[in-house]
Parts: structure tokens; sequence; C-alpha cells
């Protein structure tokens, strides 16, 4: 089993993030549970939604404490709370920022860890430039694709255009290859380092 | 079909299949996808014939169905929480007319303090309203239990409550396997009011009743309860041969053959302890499970044949009769009356607390070990209620208990300065 953290704030679509990669997974044929953390959903308070994926029927409950990966929808949470808190040791992490994560004083947290699995997006950018709006869930479910390989760049497609339609999709099918170009690039670039 | 949806819209496609003709809600969490998504059904038309009203409390949207229901429609509605609290007198009137409605209970926990996430406090406070009361595991469950949970209510013509975990299950998305309108057509006939206020036809509904009549009235409440523990395994039997899947009946073993230990749920927490009684297993540990799905009817017969082998069961509930301990479990003695079985309660994830594979493996071993208390609070910050214990007996103006942990808790800051 595959377990997904995705951590932002109100507004940005972080449930709906965990909904759609639920989606693109039950797509493959897999089985997919996501929920949000139930928090009171008030606009800019912190918010966070799992999903778990898995070849067999997902019978557990609790919240993710230990996830496989991180999805960071909001880099000013990371001066609030602990994001990255239960990361599994060979954990991915995907963080919507347009800086590295050296320059944002993160540099702590890839140490003895590979950093082909972690990478930052500016996902708010991408958000804007093709939907028009600073929506970063979209783009960072195609950069999770490509970081991870565990969902394909297609099935998010797929789940995008179950969620949106005309416009919106075409712009947020958009954004998602972009994102997924962006990450795929940026890893080759870790790769060759 | 399979489809990947939110339990709450799985939900609510499932009583659209049912063909309801009046639907009355009022919103409340985490209720709200159910009736909201059934009034957009409604709306655009692929619901009919079939009112949607939008009432202003939750007593009206009981009073409503009432009427509707007497009035011989198919009647829907969903609460949770305060909401079913708020429609209770009305809750009764229902059972003791004999109206075969249907409604969602999106369990949460009642306040105060105020809280909106999910525990079985609100249905089973409602536990004697003559209700049936039907606890799903599964999404898939919540939407195969409203099928056959307008079946059983109008047969027997009495009400029936389909519980299902607030947000863990509502706000859920996972596969379903969505029945086709045939297929529920199949299942369910068109209902056919056993009473019903008809101007060709005119009787009175809801007569005063004195001491003359009133026990034989409310003894057949009783009765009708005690054969749908006859009709529900058959509905549930039936089910499987139309829709091909297992779901509902009076309770579920798994690992139980064998089993020394078995612990007792209902509801979605089930899943979380089948991975961890596999687990266990998996160590060579003698452990199994038994759900419960109706509630009411409580299945005494049942429950204790599932339990009879084994040495000692652990219920472990999410509700908390406050002076005395569990609720369920208090159902559960009475099953094993007579068999000299160990039993323990343990009270859990009230008020939305996870409830983690972690602590129940550590619960499930201490009952094993026969080190368990009667009653166990899973995972109860002891520290905080001894700290605001302590500062009762110190200072008479203590102030508000929630306020007071949450500020120790450094959550908030309920005072200033």
């Amino acid at each position: 089993m595959f377990q997904i953290r995705v951590h932002g704030r109100g507004g940005q679509g972080v449930v709906t993030a965990a909904e759609m990669l639920s989606v693109a997974a039950f797509e493959e044929g897999r089985h997919a549970q996501a929920f949000p953390s139930f928090g009171s959903e008030r606009t800019g308070a912190p918010v966070v939604a799992f999903c778990r994926i898995s070849g067999r029927e997902i019978r557990l409950r609790e919240p993710i404490m230990e996830p496989d990966a991180i999805i960071v929808q909001d880099p000013t949470l990371l001066s609030q709370i602990d994001v990255f808190a239960g990361m599994k040791a060979d954990g991915y992490v995907l963080l919507n920022s347009r800086h590295s994560f050296e320059t944002l004083g993160l540099a702590d947290l890839l140490k003895d860890r590979n950093a082909a699995r972690f990478c930052t997006l500016p996902a708010t950018e991408l958000g804007l430039k093709h939907v028009g709006r600073p929506i970063p869930n979209v783009p960072l479910l195609a950069g999770f694709a490509a970081l991870s390989g565990t969902i394909q760049l297609d099935s998010v497609i797929k789940a995008i255009n179950e969620k949106f339609s005309g416009k919106v999709a075409l712009g947020n099918i958009a954004a998602a290859e972009e994102a997924y170009l962006l990450v795929l690039a940026k890893m080759k670039e870790i790769a060759d380092a | 079909m399979l489809k990947q949806t939110e339990g709450s819209k799985a939900v609510a496609e499932a009583v659209a299949l049912c063909r309801p003709e009046v639907i009355c809600a009022y919103p409340i969490s985490p209720q709200t996808h159910i009736v909201e998504a059934l009034g957009e059904m409604v709306k655009s038309g692929s619901l009919t014939p079939c009112e949607f009203i939008n009432v202003e409390s939750e007593f009206a949207a009981m009073s409503v169905a009432i009427g509707a229901s007497a009035a011989g429609a198919r009647s829907y509605t969903a609460t949770a929480s305060q909401g079913l609290l708020f429609m209770a007198e009305a809750v009764y009137n229902a059972s003791g007319l004999g109206l075969p409605i249907v409604m969602t209970v999106a369990n949460r926990a009642i306040g105060a303090p105020i809280n909106i996430w999910n525990d079985h406090s609100d249905s089973l406070s409602q536990r004697d309203s003559g209700w049936m009361q039907l606890f799903a595991e599964t999404n898939q469950e919540a939407l195969d239990l409203h099928i056959q949970a307008f079946r059983l209510a109008e047969e027997l013509s009495m009400p029936i409550m389909v519980c299902m975990d607030g947000f863990i299950l509502t706000h859920a998305f996972e596969r379903v396997d969505m029945p086709s309108q045939e297929q529920v057509d199949s299942y369910l006939p068109r209902f056919e009011p056993r009473q019903v206020l008809d101007p060709a036809e005119p009787v009175s509904i809801g007569a005063m009743v004195g001491p003359e009549a009133f026990m034989e009235v409310r003894y057949l409440a009783h009765a009708k309860q005690m054969q749908a523990l006859e009709r529900i395994p058959q509905l549930s039997a039936q089910f499987k041969e139309i829709f091909g899947r297992d779901s509902g009946g009076l309770v579920r073993t798994y690992r139980t053959e064998d089993a020394e230990t078995i612990i007792i749920a209902m509801g979605s927490v089930l899943g979380t302890i089948k991975d961890t009684v596999d687990e266990m297993r998996a160590e060579g540990h003698k452990i199994g499970v038994l759900g419960i799905i109706s509630y009411r009817p409580f299945p005494l017969e049942q429950v204790k044949a599932a339990l009879i082998n084994c040495r000692r069961f652990v219920v472990l509930e999410k509700s908390l009769a406050v002076g005395m301990g569990g609720i369920v479990a208090t159902d559960v003695r009475m099953a094993v009356t007579g068999t000299g079985l160990k039993g323990y309660t343990a009270i859990a994830g009230l008020g939305g607390r996870p409830i983690t594979k972690a602590s129940l493996h550590q619960l499930f071993r201490q009952a094993e070990l026969d080190e368990l208390p009667q009653v166990t609070f899973l995972d109860l910050d002891w520290d905080a209620v001894n700290k605001q214990l302590e500062r009762e007996r110190k200072t008479r103006r203590s102030g508000p208990a929630a306020e007071n942990i949450l500020h120790d808790k450094g959550l908030v800051s309920a005072k200033f300065g």
C-alpha cells in the first residue's frame, strides 16, 4: 500500500487533490481511498487530506501517520506545522515553490535521503498561467506522477476530465502536462548531477 | 457499475434508485452532501416523480416525513448529531405510528462541547425509539443497506436508520459498485402502505391511547423488531442473489474460528480492527472479529453463537453511557448471560479521535493477557484529565472544563491576559 499525505490551506483544493488522486488510481484498476482530515474547513486554515493506493481492498481507516509521499501545497505551512512528520526514510516530497529546498532552508531534510525523491514545483504559477487561478493542486498531482511514478499522467488527465469540463478542464490539463515535464526535467538534472 | 466516488454521493445515488417520492431535509454536517446531491437530482429532473422539501428544522424534516409517509409516499430524510436530537419527539412518533421512513444518520458526536466529528452517540441515543438501526462498515455497505432498508421498513411498516460513520465514510472517496435501476426495481417492490390517509377511505392516524391499549401497541413495535430478526438475514440473502455480494445481515464474523479473543464493534472501525487482527494472526495470536450490523433489533442469539467458543471478548465502541460504561457492551453481555465468558469494554474514538492500529495492537494484547480493566478508555490523555480534576479540587471557580483542557494542550487560549 502506498500512502500519500497532502498539506495545504483551505481554498487550495487540498481535499480535491486527494480525491482526484484516488480517482486517477481507480482509473488504473487499483483500489484507492481518499479522505480529509475533518478539520473545520476555513479559507486559509491548515488542511490535511489523505490518499491510500493499493492492489487490494483498503480497510484501514486511521489517518496516515507514516506517509510514503508528502505533497505540500503551501510552503508557508513549513514554519507553522511539521508537515514532514512521520515520513518514511525513502519517502517522496513534492513542494509547491519556485525555490529549491536549499533556498527554503530545508537542506537538512534532504540529509541522508535520496535527493531524487525530492522536488519543488512552481505549481501556483502554473495554475495562474493555465487556469487563471492560483490553485496549485492539479499541477502538483501531475508533478507527483512524474516524481514517483506511482500513477500515470494519463490517469491524472482522466481524473481532471471527470472533475472539470470545458475550458477549465483544458486549462488544468495544460497545467498538468507542463508540471509533469518540469518535474521530469528537474529529476534528470538531479540524476545527471 | 464500479466507480470511485464520495460516500455521501454513493448513498444519494442509491437512495435515488429506490425511487423515493418525498425527501425532506435540513442540512447538518456530516450528512449535508447526501441531501445536497439528492436535491440536485430532483431539481435536474433525473429523480422524478419526487418532491424535495426544504424545511426549517430537523423537527420539521421528520414531521414532514411522517405526513408524507402517512399519505402513502416513500419517504426519506437524513440527519446527524444535534439534528437527530432536535427531531427526537418526531422520531418516536414515526415509529409509534408504524411509518416506514428511511433515514440516514451520518454518525457524529453530541455536544457540548460542540464537535462535528464521528462517534456513535447520536443514533445510540435513539436506541429505544422503536426505529431499527443498521450500521455500515464501508461505503459499499452503506449504499446497499439503504436499498435493503426500504424493503424491510415497508414490509414491517416500521422506520429504519441506516447509520454510517460521519466523515470517515460520508466524506471518503472509495470504490463502490453502483447497482442498476433494474436490479433495484427487481429487489424493491412498489410501496404498498399498510395504512394510508386516503380521502376515499378516511381513517385517523395518531389516536390518543390510554392504559387499556398502550402496552399492546408498544409490544407490537417490539414484535415487529423480533420479526425483523428473521427477515434481515433473508433479505440479505435475496440481496446477494440479485446484486451478487454479501451486504447487511445481523452480524458478520471474521477469523473467529478457533479464536480465543473476539473483538466486537460496529461501523467503519471494523476495517482497522480486521487489519490489526490479520497482523496478529500472522504472529500466531488466536483472535477474531464480530461485526454487529443490526444494532436494533439486537441479535442476542447470533452474538451468543459467535462468542460461545471464545475465552474472552472486547466490545470496542464509539459511545459512552456516562456513569455506567459501554452501551453496546451492555447488550453483548446480555447476550452471553450465563456463559461465564470474560468481557471487556473499550470506549474509543469519541468525538473523532483516531482509532489507530498501534493502539488496537496494545489493547488487544492486554485483553489476551486478561490485563484489561472492565472499562478502558482508549488513548485517553490521563494527564489532561488529572490536571483538570486537580484544578477543580483546588479552586471553586475552576472555569469551563473544555476550554481549560484546550488551553492546557496549547490549542487555543480561552482566557485573555
